[in-house]
């Protein structure tokens, strides 16, 4: 069981509904993703890997398909049971951080653990990855007094302190400058690396994709090789 | 908002009692078909002084004549010598008793804000006074003139808008009212006790129905701004309430912490009105302290918290249920 894939998705399907059109975001997708990955998903815009992202962050349900996360089947998940499956199962990185502009950056981190019910205190690990991060020196300050790498390092730590079963991030570097883009991948690759975290990076960026172990190429809402 | 117009009500007609008091008379006629604020002119005859002072039990009777000015202002006129003599007769600040048919008295309130000294010059009435006196207030009224000055002014020559009354002895008071508005059947006769006791809020029907309008008028206002407040808070908001979802927060969790955050706001901002009233409290006082006064009105307190929890919890709980029924990606890309 343990070798059973982390991510397990089958004939995926999303459609949207405009009025009387109906547009298909994804058509039939497969993919399978090892626990300890690092998958980039790389793709041009419109070609459905944003929401591919969202459904498998719990964020929005499948059309029809498969979709297993930690051997959880989110096809037939209720409003109440994806939120819980987002608390315990995922950590999100976003590209535009989405911080909470009136909390300070560890309480932006705690944040999560209070949401989960688990105690807001940092373990000795974690304050190790703080450290690794390099925030530990940053974590009283509002968003606003943070510049956007230090903010997407904050939202990395924020979606990893309750350890997720995967970490989703989607276009982290789109509103970094180019140094501040690779310290942000070398951070995802040293988590995947020395912590053994999944990690599955959404982007259309290929140098960003040259990060990861593998890359996934998708287009009109398609896995293509 | 809801504080001071109350507190404007109570604390005008506490005035309006604290002087009637002062008079030093123990019954209040009024002329037939007055009501207990109305401000008439003068339609009673001063020959009724005669008759009433001749009742058995009556020590002195003593008729005024009252003319509205502008906003809550009246002029008074009296016969100073009489008013002397059942009240004890105002004590003057500066000046004195009336001189000639120019002179007028007025109250240290009203002084203060008209910033009137004694000798200086006063346009009433179409006409110009010198000040001849500031009393001490608490007496009968803010402006006083001489009782003929004003009838002939009004072209209203011995007629009369309040008698008092003083009876010989407090024993005697249910005695003479009996007396009195068997007597008299058509005119409002009161002792001083039941006419101070009558200026509340809820014995004055015309005033009660007053501020239930104003008020109304400001629970309304007031409702319709927290609200919206609220609902462009929350609907700014949106994107943080997108975050709050992403990372696993449930829609009761979401929901309780607005509901919190806004109880807070609401009990700081009744707190904030409350400090808001002794404020305009203290402008009235130094402002314009012979027109508005102010009381603090402890009863209404809970009634205005109560107004604002329940309007900003309406306000937000109907955006905020909105909001957080809203798809996270939608919240999310909220700009």
């Amino acid at each position: 069981m343990n070798d059973a894939p982390i991510i397990e998705v089958h004939d995926l399907w999303k459609t949207f509904r405009a009025g009387d059109v109906s547009v298909h975001a994804l058509r039939g997708v497969n993919l399978s993703v090892e626990k300890g990955e690092f998958v980039a998903v790389v793709g041009p815009s419109g070609s459905g890997k944003s929401t591919l992202f969202h459904i498998l962050g719990g964020l929005t349900s499948p059309t029809s398909g498969l979709v297993s996360i930690n051997g959880q089947n989110l096809a037939n998940l209720t409003n109440a049971e994806r939120t819980r499956f987002r608390k315990e199962t995922v950590g999100f990185v976003f590209q535009k951080y989405n911080l909470l502009p009136t909390l300070t950056a560890e309480d932006n981190i705690h944040l999560v653990q209070y949401v989960a019910g688990r105690p807001t205190k940092f373990t000795k690990e974690f304050a190790q990855v703080l450290d690794s991060l390099g925030v530990s020196s940053r974590l009283k300050h509002k968003p606003r007094a943070l510049y956007g790498g230090q903010q997407q390092r904050i939202a990395i730590a924020r979606a990893i302190v309750d350890s997720p079963a995967i970490l989703l991030a989607d276009e982290p570097t789109g509103n970094l400058d180019s140094q501040n883009a690779i310290a942000v991948l070398d951070l995802l690759k040293d988590l995947n690396e020395r912590l053994g975290q999944t990690v599955l990076l959404i982007t259309h960026n290929p140098d960003a994709a040259s990060y990861s172990s593998r890359k996934i190429y998708m287009r009109d809402g398609q896995v293509v090789d | 908002m809801i504080l001071t117009l109350v507190g404007v009500s109570y604390g005008t007609l506490d005035g309006t009692a604290r002087r009637a008091r002062g008079v030093g008379a123990d019954i209040m006629i009024r002329p037939p078909g007055s009501s207990v604020l109305s401000l008439t002119t003068a339609p009673m005859t001063d020959k009724l002084i005669d008759f009433i002072a001749s009742q058995p039990h009556v020590s002195m009777a003593t008729g005024t004549a009252i003319q509205p000015l502008k906003g809550f202002d009246s002029v008074t006129g009296l016969d100073l010598d009489q008013f002397s003599k059942m009240s004890g007769g105002f004590h003057f600040t500066s000046g004195g008793p009336f001189q000639s048919d120019q002179d007028i008295l007025v109250d240290e309130y009203y002084a203060r804000e008209n910033n009137l000294h004694l000798g200086d010059r006063l346009e009433l009435l179409g006409r110009e006074w010198r000040v001849a006196g500031v009393f001490e207030s608490g007496k009968l009224a803010r402006i006083c003139v001489r009782l003929t000055v004003l009838q002939n002014l009004m072209a209203n020559p011995r007629r009369l808008s309040l008698i008092y009354v003083k009876v010989d002895s407090p024993a005697h008071l249910q005695v003479v009212l009996s007396n009195l508005r068997n007597r008299m059947p058509n005119y409002p006769i009161y002792s001083m006790e039941e006419y101070t006791s009558l200026l509340s809020i809820n014995s004055v029907g015309l005033l009660r129905n007053f501020i239930g309008v104003v008020i109304g008028i400001a629970v309304v206002v007031g409702f319709i701004v927290v609200f919206m407040a609220m609902y462009t808070a929350v609907l700014e908001r949106t994107r943080e309430i997108g975050i709050l979802k992403a990372v696993g927060a449930s829609t009761g969790f979401i929901l309780q912490l607005l509901v919190r955050e806004t109880l807070l706001l609401s009990v700081l901002g009744t707190i904030c009105g409350i400090l808001l009233t002794y404020a305009a409290q203290w402008v009235m006082r130094y402002a314009a302290p012979s027109s508005l006064a102010q009381e603090t009105v402890y009863s209404w307190w809970p009634i205005a918290g109560g107004i604002a929890i329940a309007g900003s919890l309406l306000g937000v709980i109907v955006p905020a249920v909105r909001a957080i029924r809203q798809d996270a990606i939608e919240a999310l890309s909220y700009e």
